[in-house]
């Protein structure tokens, strides 16, 4: 079947994995997704939807810069999914707030942000606000709100629309997307090419594999030989009822949906694969929201849910082609919705070819084997 | 147009409540969704997409008679029961913030 | 610190048996219902019965039995918070509740659901529009205020139609038509279980009875017309508000005018909050519903939480009483109040009582099967009551590769309003598995119910 044999097999069909295929398929590849089951782990069925530079790789300028410029050309990449897919993404890049209640943190995030503005230069700019700074600016902010930053790049999607522009994108352009096909292995073949067994029995072959599993990426990195190995840390949020009027505001925390329901997350905790929703978060998250903002607390929660955010070590996106095995591609990173819009393109770009891309080794898995033998 | 309630007429209760701005008389039990049904035919309520809803299944499984109380915006009519001066009104679209 | 040994959630049928059993076991008792006053669907309102301006008793002696049961929960052992939601479970021994605004947790031993049943979503083209509800929801608005239907229909299947329709035509408001879906094929289909059904021939003969009541009220009153195995069901609004009922009789498409379609298709388990309280659930073929897997005594995997009554498998209300005594004999064994002998000695009849009446379940079930056309509605018709999603994009997104309920929803937002799911997540069941996916159940997540921020913000978790 000819279904079965692909140019380009791409492992997993998230936020990551499709945008690859996009990419790919854009420049006239041909690519078939292999997907899990209805209820296996996925991040991009309970994102929060920030496209958000603020702090991104403070500590590491390679990702600044990634970030930044994954940023600058979301507006392109939406105008560009939208036409092709009729979906409106309800793209708002309008600028994003950070909010605190304490001011340790707030001065620890300032320092952060100088440190990220090193790497990026003059090409972005961030403010600083104090409380009363913010109540002047908005009315209805909270006496608990100690400061905020913001940053004009930042700003939100709606995930889900974003996660069936890409879905409707790849089939329209030829992608072939087969879910409920979760890779249990795959086999290098002798003279290039790969041997794909699912679960559930099916043969796939392909002459390139690329890994965007999210967190059922680590038995299949191994079996081809790389060393990244990824883990879960959970996020909590939650929704209400939808509002009419507008929040005036997008922060990282706070977040109106374009359909009216108001998001409020944030939390990361360890807690292996458990991707339920705890109650002392709900109540953390409760309280935040009507620390920041007092008109919410008489919204109603309609559900608080779990999501399990995919971590490199270092917690940087890796982009890497196995040594041992050419023609095999390692792609995980945590903020794939951010990213989506370089994913498509200058990723795309490298995997074809990887001359074409110099900047993406510093993504390269040869960070970790350093740390690790030294 | 006051579409007639779609239930038999019953006898004038003593709780007096305000629906929309109409004084309403309903009895010591009813439920706010009984006494708009008793009211009239009318949708209780109209989606965010405008199409017209009735309370449906008075358990408080479907939140199709959503509707503001005293202030208090989608409200389970169903779930609450009438009290003397209370102040409904039938909602049009999503909520706003509650005005205090 | 635990507020009781035991916490009941529901006070119907299952959870009032429990309650006093358990209580006379010894053991101490907390309470939960969301209604104002205990009964649950079936008694609802019964102790009020008095103060119903009608003040007639159309209901039949079963449900003014219920006022006995709701007197014995006047208990030292029996703490009872009324109006009060319970919106979490936390591990398996503290559940989450709100009352007046304020959340509040307690604590037990043990923890037993018995949530009942919500009536099976009726969808078909129309079913949302003012003037459309369900059979169930005019009885409770008889039971509660007296409040009478005017020239309705029922439409549908299955013997709480019958009893609604009995109920209506003693208390003077007979339906004006009676358009039901179940053929006579189907009742011959049924009879194969006919000899487990003897064994419940209390509950059968009861059944039969409404049925044979409905047509002499039919040849006395001769108002009510009776149509039998309709389909094609679909509501529209004309002119003065009036609902245009129409579907397909004997070949050929009806069309009535009533003020009020009630409309049923039986009930299914409430799992909302078993589901989200982490214990499995399996797919029931003949009841054509999920429900929580729980051992005979209606314990499951997660030793401290169980379930009893519709909530677990539909059975009626006799046989949630039986199983509500059943599983509280067996909580209060594991309490220590009483030793295993003990427990198995005291559960005999109620043992074979629970049997005899589940033997009827299958006729009942078979005879009045959901018609498929409203598992797996047409096009047009609103699946989602909440988002307004039709099934038409529903198929759309299967089609383009969602492979269970989860990325249906994600998709097209169904099942993410206010109602959770409540509403819509069997129809999408019913259209996954016409398109050859046969999905788990759909995941529920907290609240059960939706709650204010600010209470939610409010509330005090104490150390453990
Ligand atoms: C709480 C939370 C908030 C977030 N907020 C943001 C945000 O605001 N902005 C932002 O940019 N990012 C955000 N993210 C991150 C973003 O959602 C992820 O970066 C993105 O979804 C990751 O996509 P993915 O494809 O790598 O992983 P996933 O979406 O998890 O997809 C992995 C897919 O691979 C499939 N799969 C796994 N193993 C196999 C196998 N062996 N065979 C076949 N298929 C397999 C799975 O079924 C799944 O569909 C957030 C994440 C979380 C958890
Ligand atoms: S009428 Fe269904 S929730 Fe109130």
């Amino acid at each position: 079947m000819s279904d079965k044999n692909a140019e380009f097999i791409i492992v997993g069909a998230g936020v990551v994995g499709l945008s690859i295929a996009l990419g790919l398929l854009q420049k006239g590849h041909q690519v078939t997704i292999l997907d899990g089951g209805d209820s296996d782990l996925s991040a991009s069925k309970g994102n929060f939807g920030l496209i958000w530079l603020q702090a991104k790789g403070s500590h590491f300028a390679p990702y600044a810069k990634w970030t930044h410029k994954a940023v600058k050309k979301w507006p392109d990449f939406a105008k560009s999914l939208e036409e092709l897919t009729q979906i409106n993404l309800a793209l708002e890049q309008t600028g994003g707030y950070e909010f605190f209640t304490d001011s340790n943190e707030f001065k620890a995030f300032q320092a952060d942000l100088k440190q990220q503005q090193i790497h990026l230069g003059k090409k972005s700019s961030y403010e600083i606000l104090t409380g009363d700074d913010l109540r002047k600016r908005y009315a209805g902010i909270g006496d608990k709100v100690v400061g905020a930053t913001f940053c004009p790049l930042d700003g939100h999607v709606n995930p889900l629309k974003l996660f069936s522009a890409l879905h409707s994108a790849v089939l329209t352009l030829g992608g072939k997307i087969f879910s409920n096909n979760k890779v249990k292995n795959i086999t290098p073949l002798q003279g290039g090419g790969f041997k794909l067994l699912a679960l559930n029995g099916n043969r796939f072959y392909s002459d390139r594999v690329i890994l965007a599993a999210g967190l059922g990426t680590n038995s299949l990195a191994k079996q081809l030989d790389f060393v990244t190995q990824v883990r879960p840390q959970r996020g909590e949020l939650l929704i209400t009822e939808k509002i009419a009027e507008r929040l005036p505001f997008v922060s990282s925390t706070i977040r109106q949906v374009n359909e009216g329901g108001i998001q409020i997350g944030g939390t990361s905790e360890e807690a292996g694969l458990d991707d339920s929703e705890s109650l002392n978060v709900m109540v953390n998250l409760a309280q935040h929201a009507v620390s920041v903002y007092p008109q919410l607390s008489n919204v109603r929660v309609n559900r608080a849910w779990g999501a399990l955010r995919i971590l490199s070590p270092d917690g940087y996106p890796v982009y890497a082609q196995s040594h041992q095995y050419p023609g095999a591609y390692l792609v995980t990173c945590h903020s794939g919705i951010t990213l989506a819009s370089l994913h498509c393109s200058l990723l795309a770009e490298w995997i074809i070819d990887a001359s074409n891309q110099s900047t993406l080794e510093a993504f390269s898995e040869n960070r970790f084997s350093i740390s690790s033998a030294a | 147009m006051k579409i007639d309630s779609r239930f038999q007429a019953r006898p004038k209760g003593n709780i007096s409540l305000s629906i929309d701005g109409e004084i309403v008389f309903a009895h010591k039990g009813d439920t706010v969704a009984t006494a708009l049904l008793a009211d009239s035919g009318n949708a209780s309520r109209k989606t965010n997409k405008n199409s017209p809803r009735t309370p449906f299944c008075m358990m408080g499984v479907c939140f199709d008679c959503l509707v503001e109380i005293n202030g208090s915006p989608n409200e389970q009519s169903c779930m609450i029961q009438v009290e003397e001066g209370m102040v409904v009104k039938r909602p049009k679209g999503l909520r706003n913030y509650e005005q205090k | 610190m635990i507020d009781a040994e035991l916490i009941i959630i529901g006070a119907g049928p299952a959870g009032m048996a429990a309650a006093t059993t358990a209580a006379n076991e010894g053991a101490t008792v907390l309470l939960f219902d969301e209604q104002p006053q205990a009964g649950g669907q079936i008694y609802r309102n019964v102790k009020n019965q008095s103060n119903r301006l009608d003040n007639k008793n159309y209901f039949g002696k079963d449900y003014l039995s219920g006022k006995k049961h709701v007197d014995a929960l006047e208990h030292e052992n029996i703490k009872i918070e009324y109006g009060a939601t319970v919106w979490r479970i936390e591990d398996g021994r503290h559940v989450v509740w709100s009352k007046n605004g304020i959340s509040k947790i307690s604590s037990a031993k043990h923890i037993l659901l018995a949530t009942g049943a919500q009536e099976r979503p009726v969808p078909f083209p129309g079913w949302t529009l003012p003037g459309v509800m369900t059979a169930g929801a005019a009885q409770i608005l008889m039971k509660t205020s007296g409040l009478l239907p005017r020239d309705a229909i029922l439409a549908g299947s299955g013997p709480l139609l019958y009893l609604i329709a009995v109920q209506m035509i003693d208390a003077g408001a007979p339906p004006k038509a009676l358009v039901e879906t179940q053929t006579f094929k189907k009742t011959l289909s049924a009879a194969k279980h006919l000899p487990n059904a003897l064994f419940a021939a209390n509950t059968l003969f009861k059944g039969l009875g409404f049925l044979r009541k409905i047509k002499e009220a039919k040849i006395k009153v001769a108002k009510i017309k009776r149509y039998t195995a309709c389909s094609g069901f679909r509501a529209e609004e004309s002119v003065d508000g009036s609902i245009e009922f129409s579907f397909d009789y004997r070949n050929v498409n009806h069309k009535i005018k009533t003020p009020l379609l009630l409309t049923h298709q039986g009930i299914v388990p409430s799992t909302h909050l078993s589901r989200a309280s982490g214990i499995s659930h399996r797919w029931n073929e003949t009841q054509k519903a999920f429900q929580p897997i729980t051992d005979l005594w209606g314990q499951s995997e997660t030793p401290t939480i169980h379930v009893a009554g519709d909530g677990a498998s539909i059975g009626g209300a006799e046989t949630a009483q039986a199983a509500g005594r059943l599983t509280a004999l067996n909580i209060v064994h594991h309490l220590g109040h009483l030793n295993k002998d003990e427990r198995d000695k005291k559960a005999k009849a109620d043992r074979s009582l629970f049997n005899r009446a589940l033997s009827i379940r299958p006729l009942l079930d078979n005879l009045y099967a959901p018609l498929p056309e409203f598992l797996s509605p047409p096009n047009e018709t609103i699946v989602c009551r909440c988002e307004e999603v039709t099934a038409s994009e529903i198929r759309q997104s299967i089609a383009e590769g969602a492979a269970g309920h989860r990325q249906v929803k994600t998709s097209l937002r169904n099942g993410m309003g206010p109602c959770q799911g409540r509403m819509c997540d069997l129809t999408v069941r019913g259209i996954l598995i016409d398109s050859g996916i046969n999905p788990d159940a759909p995941r529920a997540r907290t609240p059960i119910k939706p709650i204010k921020l600010g209470e939610i913000a409010n509330l005090k978790i104490p150390p453990e």
